[in-house]
């Protein structure tokens, strides 16, 4: 069979040979091509985090060409006017340089300011979607612990990058880190001395800052991204239950062609949302802020949203100074219990809940098929205490801005933030508790005796009453055997149950002829339309 | 291969010859996925026909979408090139720059992701497929094996036979880990305490680094403060008048100079008169105190003429003035230091001494 003609059409296959010879991937290729994925729009969330991470060290390389870590005091001579030979820092010059000199440079810092948010916020919406889920609960703990590490990372690059430029704002958040190392008992004023190098603000932070903020922190983040992707890869992704799908079963569709390919879509999408808000809305006109002097600051000074629940929880604090008369006195200053106490339990208890909620359920077996919220109503109900007491710590960093915007006394405002913070989250909780509860009595009942039609009866005693549509078979007497729950979706509306026709293809006129509308589910049709529906999307 | 058949899938695969020439490559495709444990439950199209109008319809749809991507990347790079792009005043061209940038790309990177989005969701086949999570853990034999090699491991390095060693390595090894540490932590560490004079309890007010002699209040601009360059009931910041006073270099030394109304100066002097350190510290009507906030160190810039409170815009801590600063609302749980007050024989307002008290946010060894 030696011929010595090349043929096209054995290429491939050659040289896939030749690579197989030496690396042996085969087998391993095909087990990837064939990963089967379960699809459902909220598995999506965390990507959004994935993608802005892509685009922020994608916008941060390019802003490091260009910007000068410096405190070197240089003044300003560029073509913005209003700050033309005022003294100011390396580091802020360099900023307004990218600003308004470079090409595309404030599009660029815009973009990747705002991926820095986007970032942050789906990380916390997607924390959200695994909490309230179930998805941390064994064999995924670690995971769950590493999602935290990564928000913590993402909140320190975050600092760091907003104090890069050097502005009067960023200043300020640079005074207020080292208040809050000072405030540590024993080792405060030591921490502060050796990060900024001797008394603040020293010569140095901003260069230490730097390479914390290109380097050290986006090695973590990547490394530990890394992990956090490897470890859904080898564990599986969790499914939502429904038709098929079992504890030990993936259904969905294989990654390629057509998951692959949504995610490379997706990506796309969330990068043009990224260059759009960046081109559209401003953010951080550092311009404005003037350079950092230790003497200004003005009103309304608030840190990035993500740093704003800490913000606000200091703003909270009482005045309680803990005094400590031995020798020439110690202090306990109350900065302490908010800045460093808050900050470490909040992203230490989230670590530890997986294992006190298996402690508390004494649940030790593995979870792969997710829980709706309404099915575990004290998770629920812990998860909406966390985003109260979140939220009102985050309005509170804000505080100031609201009682001017909405002419409420300032001094109200925190009070109301004090009390709420102890009220709301236990109101959270225990509402929450009952609207799962509630919930979770309609479906059975849905279950047991059907959805309801609208439709009123009047029987020939004189008595109306509603038809039900059973969900299920009836018994000899027509009413409906109850069904089991399973953990899913369970119709409420004749539309979910096919009463509502199928949508006409076609803008104008319609395309094509309509395929038969389905029938009632309770006997699905194997590959009818709405079959599929019911297995893959789940709505 | 042997493919583990359970209840849930395996129904109607049976494991092919892939070499068969009759097989399509579709068949090839399940065999494969088959022997991943995945059954591949339906895999179909979303078009009626090879051929149809609609499918037609979306394919046109989906290049349409490409195009505009095209378009809108072109017209990216054509205006990042072009358009004036440097901050000029007033309103100008180059005001559209980062816009136009934005909409171009976003239009573009938009588009792109819609396309490809509807390619996956449209044009592809819908499928269902189920694989095997084999989710067990390894059997009770292979933990047996890997527990006992791990534990032979441990047995050859004969560390619990050998304690000479278990004592040995502790001493090398761990002088060498603190070794490992030192230069970065060493490097870092400064004693906030050094010198005769540590700055955590000194600033640029106290009179032994100017040569003994008082030092004035300036303005940002260096020039000195006389009483009569403060309105009644105004304040002005004052910073040290040494060289470099007004950098950051004295951030610890912002202090806000006010001149009371009478009234309000009759009672700030009771208040201070009576305290055991701030007594003798105002000159006049004048009363200076630090603005660096006790709280967390911003400046406290916020003077409420009418009630003469002082307001920390980062916290809201609010001191009164006329009550020795002292916190009246928010986290700050320290008065603001006082700088006592001097005219000096030219009529400037001098530092008496440095402030009598630790100014700025609160630490553990404060006095």
């Amino acid at each position: 069979m030696k011929r010595r003609r090349l043929d096209l059409a054995q290429v491939p296959a050659n040289v896939g040979k030749g690579v197989d010879d030496r690396y042996k991937v085969a087998t391993p290729l095909r087990g990837l091509l064939n990963k089967v994925f379960p699809d459902h729009w909220s598995f999506l969330l965390g990507e959004i985090a994935l993608f802005s991470f892509v685009v922020l060290l994608l916008s941060g390389v390019f802003l490091t060409l260009f910007f000068d870590p410096s405190m070197k005091e240089v003044t300003y001579d560029g073509p913005y006017t209003a700050l033309r030979g005022v003294d100011m820092s390396a580091a802020y010059a360099s900023s307004l340089h990218i600003s308004f000199e470079v090409r595309g440079g404030l599009f660029m810092r815009q973009m990747h300011h705002w991926a820095a948010l986007l970032f942050m916020a789906s990380i916390v919406i997607h924390m959200a979607r695994i909490f309230f889920t179930g998805a941390f609960r064994k064999p995924r703990e670690a995971n769950w612990t590493i999602g935290i590490i990564l928000f913590l990372l993402g909140f320190f690059a975050g600092f760091t990058g907003y104090s890069l430029p050097d502005d009067g704002l960023s200043g300020t958040g640079l005074r207020i880190a080292s208040a809050i190392m000072l405030s540590i008992p024993v080792i405060g004023t030591w921490m502060s001395a050796a990060v900024f190098g001797g008394e603040y603000p020293g010569e140095f932070i901003i260069g230490r800052f730097y390479i914390a903020h290109v380097l050290l922190i986006p090695g973590g983040l990547l490394a530990l991204i890394s992990v956090h992707l490897g470890l859904v890869f080898a564990q599986k992704h969790t499914q939502w239950p429904g038709p098929l799908r079992t504890n030990d079963n993936v259904v969905g569709e294989r990654m390629f062609p057509r998951y692959a390919l949504k995610q490379g879509g997706f990506f796309m999408a969330v990068f043009g949302t990224i260059a759009l808000l960046a081109g559209l809305f401003q953010i951080n006109p550092i311009w404005l802020f003037g350079p950092y002097l230790a003497s200004a600051v003005s009103s309304a000074s608030q840190p990035d949203w993500y740093v704003m629940f800490m913000d606000g929880l200091v703003r909270l604090m009482p005045a309680w100074q803990i005094d400590f008369p031995i020798g020439d006195g110690y202090v306990l200053p109350p900065l302490f219990w908010p800045a460093v106490v808050g900050l470490g339990a909040l992203f230490t208890l989230p670590m530890l809940y997986p294992t006190i909620e298996a402690r508390r359920t004494k649940d030790k077996g593995s979870h792969h098929l997710l829980q709706r919220p309404r099915d575990a109503p004290e998770r629920t109900g812990v998860g909406a205490m966390a985003f109260t007491f979140f939220t009102i710590a985050t309005l509170s960093g804000a505080n100031d801005v609201i009682a001017d915007k909405f002419h409420i006394s300032l001094n109200a405002m925190t009070w109301a933030g004090r009390i709420g913070l102890l009220v709301l989250p236990p109101l959270a909780y225990y509402i929450s508790v009952r609207v799962c509860l509630g919930l979770q009595q309609h479906d059975r009942e849905v279950l047991a005796h059907g959805v309801e039609t609208g439709i009123i009866r009047r029987n020939p005693d004189g008595r109306f009453e509603e038809v039900h549509q059973p969900l299920g078979p009836v018994d000899d007497h027509g009413h409906p055997i109850p069904l089991d729950y399973i953990g899913w979706v369970v119709p409420k509306k004749m539309n979910r149950v096919g009463a509502l026709a199928p949508a006409i293809k076609g803008f104008f006129f319609p395309v094509e002829t309509l395929p038969e509308a389905p029938v009632s589910p309770a006997v699905p049709s194997v590959t009818g339309p709405s079959a599929r529906e019911e297995i893959t999307s789940g709505r | 291969m042997t493919v583990t058949q359970d209840g849930a899938h395996g129904a109607g695969t049976e494991p092919v010859d892939v070499n068969d020439p009759k097989l399509s490559r579709f068949d090839i495709v399940r065999e494969g996925a088959r022997r991943d444990d995945i059954e591949i439950v339906t895999y179909e199209s979303q078009f009626q026909g090879t051929n149809s109008k609609a499918e037609k319809r979306v394919v046109r749809n989906i290049a349409l979408l490409f195009m505009i991507s095209g378009v809108a990347a072109a017209a990216f790079v054509v205006f990042f090139i072009v358009w004036p792009w440097e901050f000029e005043l007033g309103h100008t061209m180059s005001d559209y720059y980062t816009p136009i940038l934005g909409i171009s790309l976003g239009i573009s990177l938009f588009a792109l992701g819609i396309a490809i989005l509807a390619w996956a969701k449209k044009l592809l086949p819908h499928e269902v497929s189920i694989q095997d999570r084999h989710n067990k853990p390894s059997s009770d034999e292979d933990r047996l094996i890997t527990g006992q090699t791990m534990a032979y491991l441990v047995d050859e390095l004969g560390v619990q036979r050998r304690p000479l060693l278990k004592g040995a390595i502790a001493l090398g090894l761990a002088p060498l880990g603190v070794a490992a540490a030192a230069p970065l932590l060493g490097g870092l560490i400064e004693n906030p305490h050094k010198d005769s004079e540590p700055f955590m309890y000194h600033t640029g007010f106290d009179p032994v680094p100017n040569n003994g002699q008082l030092v004035r209040l300036t303005r940002e601009d260096g020039s000195p403060v006389r009483p009569e360059d403060v309105s009644v009931g105004g304040q002005i910041t004052v910073f040290p008048g040494i060289p470099e006073g007004a950098t950051n270099k004295y951030a610890d030394s912002p202090t806000l100079l006010v001149h009371l109304r009478a009234q309000d100066a009759q009672d700030a002097r009771e208040a201070t008169e009576a305290d055991k350190i701030n007594k003798g510290g105002m000159w006049g009507n004048y009363v200076a105190y630090s603005k660096i906030c006790t709280h967390a160190g911003c400046p406290a810039s916020l003077y409420e003429q009418q009630t003469n409170r002082l307001l920390c815009p980062c916290h809201q801590s609010q001191f009164l003035i006329t009550d020795n600063a002292r916190p009246i609302f928010g986290p700050a749980s320290r008065r603001l230091p006082l700088l006592p007050l001097e005219v000096d024989d030219e009529g400037f307002f001098v530092a008496a001494s440095d402030y009598p008290e630790v100014i700025g946010p609160d630490f553990w060894e404060r006095p």
